[in-house]
């Protein structure tokens, strides 16, 4: 039985014990998707970012639960330190390729990937990847805040202590600074050992983005983060979004097509189970080359 | 969808008032049914202690406090206590209560997180069935089977393994028989398992997938989600499932009266012949005229008995209760 202390020490450790560690991501930066073909447009800054070699990228990737096919020849790539969002109508494969990128379908039988998803120059899919190693530098949070049954503290610390052996002072410290960064820290000093689920739903929803980021991932996977939050809770998560993205590579899948416009730096759009189009969220909301995308974005389906 | 339902609204005002006054006439008539059955349940309840009480008041009042402490269970001499089968039937409910639980724990956890959809439904079902067999069954089995094998193998091994260990040997002393404390917890065990093992699959079930997935998410393994997001979780809903386990474990009569070897006597020996409560009862009560102190003792025994299942029962509640009221909400 794994008791989650193989391969301590940092989250940076390599995801097999035979491959190299270490960031000499896929270059492939000049083939940042579609920023050649429309020349219309100036540049702006999300195609700096875009330009970014890839943090995670995923080439043919078929996706099946048992035997129905669920996502068709993805390929798409996720450049480091910038946000892509992931639209598209219910069922049309955003969730399910999320679930990839950690590759959390595995812990259901029947569900089974084919093709590449490259993270650290190795690809994820194959056998002898360890997966507790790779949920840790690939963080995930989910529709509904899922604080544990804990307390507040603990519920950060949990994630900490499963890869790291970390002082009592120094715990405090990362507790610390993963609550100031999600900006829970002043509502919830006080009460650091209480139970975290009395805290509201947005309280909540920013602890888990705290609890994600204090093991320090590099890419954090958000399905639809705010779709069970208010206006106000919404806003900070967004703001948040906005300020994590200096450090860590996001993909948010989202229905809220304004929220995709507001944090995203790039857009894809998947319709049943093909990824139609990705573009800089510019050229994606003002200039799609697809017709779907512009239907689906004008609101004419979906 | 609305067509339908609109269809079902009577057209005036007066038509919907006439529809109510019929279902009204009817409805007394269910009521006071209804009524009359769930009095019942509190009547019945109430003779049954009172039975019990009544019927053993003789022997609580014959032998005071005494009987509570007292192990003796000697018909010649008229003496009886309610010491030796009151210890058996806590011991033995805790030895199965020992096997059964990690055993229900882990079969629970299994079908509800490891095993393939169509594997857990079978055995799901097999969990089930193992649950519906009769103690009897269970008694024959504990035996012809379990208790040769006790008596053969297990005590002669662990007598000669611990027997000179200094607080183990007590443990294992005694003749083997192969009847007693250990095979009566055993077989209890086997019986009590499913059963806990349903309701601690109950509880796992309800148990959104989202907040294990973000256990896992963080990068933990199937044994640390289990330990400190599945278990804390449902620690409350775990608990009821096991003292419901352990009601039924210190209610048992056949099954343990064929293993647990029948002698009124208090040891530590896991392998030393026994009585719990309901054994004791179900042996002695041919042989107690009625009238006698005898069986006096033994309806007070039933009176202690209930008290216990009594107190187990309202231990579950209470925690249910609690369980739903806190920490549920994700």
């Amino acid at each position: 039985m794994n008791t989650g202390v193989q391969a301590t020490g940092s989250t940076q450790a390599s995801l097999s014990g035979s491959q190299e560690s270490g960031q000499a991501a896929v270059r492939s930066g000049a083939e940042a998707v579609g920023v050649a073909q429309v020349a219309t447009l100036p540049m702006s800054e999300h195609d700096e970012q875009l330009a970014r070699p890839a943090a995670m990228e995923v080439r043919g990737l078929n996706f099946y639960y048992g035997t129905s096919h669920a996502l068709h020849d993805i390929s798409i790539r996720f450049p480091e330190r910038s946000v892509t969002g992931m639209i598209g109508p219910s069922g049309c494969g955003k969730s399910t390729l999320l679930r990839v990128l950690n590759r959390m379908y595995d812990l259901y039988p029947g569900q089974r990937a084919t093709g590449e998803v490259l993270f650290d120059n190795q690809n994820i899919l194959a056998p002898g990847v360890n997966l507790n190693v790779l949920r840790s530098r690939v963080g995930m949070v989910f529709q509904k805040p899922t604080p544990f049954p804990m307390s507040i503290y603990d519920n950060i610390a949990f994630g900490i202590r499963l890869h790291e052996r970390v002082s009592r002072s120094e715990m405090d410290g990362r507790v610390e600074d993963s609550l100031r960064r999600v900006a829970l820290w002043s509502e919830v000093q006080n009460r650091l050992h209480s139970s975290a689920t009395a805290l509201s739903g947005g309280q909540q929803q920013r602890l888990c983005i705290a609890r994600t980021i204090a093991v320090r991932p590099e890419v954090i996977l958000l399905d639809e983060p705010t779709s069970a939050l208010d206006p106000v809770s919404t806003a900070r998560i967004e703001e948040l979004l906005d300020e994590l993205k200096g450090e860590f590579t996001i993909a948010i899948v989202t229905h809220n097509m304004q929220q995709a416009a507001r944090c995203a730096d790039q857009v894809a759009f998947f319709y049943m189970g093909r990824l139609v189009e990705v573009d800089s969220t510019p050229r994606m909301f003002t200039a799609p080359r697809e017709k779907q995308t512009q239907d689906y974005i004008t609101g004419r389906f979906g | 969808m609305d067509i339908p339902a609109r269809q079902n609204v009577p057209a005036s005002p007066d038509q919907a008032v006439s529809a109510r006054k019929v279902r009204r006439t009817a409805d007394p008539a269910f009521r006071l049914l209804v009524t009359i059955t769930g009095v019942a349940v509190l009547v019945v309840l109430g003779a049954i202690i009172a039975v019990m009480v009544n019927g053993g008041w003789h022997a609580f009042a014959t032998f005071g406090p005494a009987f509570l402490i007292s192990d003796a269970w000697n018909p010649v001499t008229q003496h009886f206590g309610a010491a030796a089968p009151v210890f058996g039937t806590v011991v033995s409910s805790a030895l199965a209560l020992l096997l059964a639980v990690p055993l229900a724990f882990g079969t629970a956890f299994w079908l509800t997180a490891l095993a393939p959809p169509k594997v857990a439904s079978v055995i799901g079902m097999a969990v089930q069935l193992l649950a519906a067999v009769p103690s009897i069954i269970f008694g024959m089995w504990g035996f012809f089977v379990v208790v040769p094998i006790i008596a053969h193998y297990v005590q002669p091994f662990l007598h000669h393994t611990f027997g000179h260990v200094p607080v183990l040997s007590v443990l294992v002393a005694g003749a083997p028989f192969g009847t007693g404390l250990l095979t009566a917890g055993f077989i209890l065990a086997v019986m009590i398992t499913p059963s806990i093992t349903a309701v601690m699959r109950d509880v796992f079930a309800s148990m959104p997938a989202v907040l294990r997935e973000s256990g896992y998410g963080l990068g933990a393994t199937r044994w640390e989600v289990m330990r400190h997001v599945v278990l804390p979780w449902s620690r409350e809903g775990l608990v009821g499932g096991i003292v419901l386990g352990m009601g039924r474990a210190m209610g048992e009569t056949m099954a343990v009266t064929f293993v647990i070897g029948d002698s009124n006597h208090i040891g530590w020996s896991l392998f030393a012949p026994a009585n719990t409560i309901a054994s004791l009862i179900a042996l002695e009560f041919p042989e107690s005229p009625a009238g006698s102190l005898k069986l006096a003792s033994l309806l007070a025994l039933g009176a202690i008995l209930m008290a216990i299942s009594f107190v187990t029962l309202w231990f579950s509640r209470w925690l249910l209760a609690r369980g739903e009221s806190t920490g549920r909400r994700v």
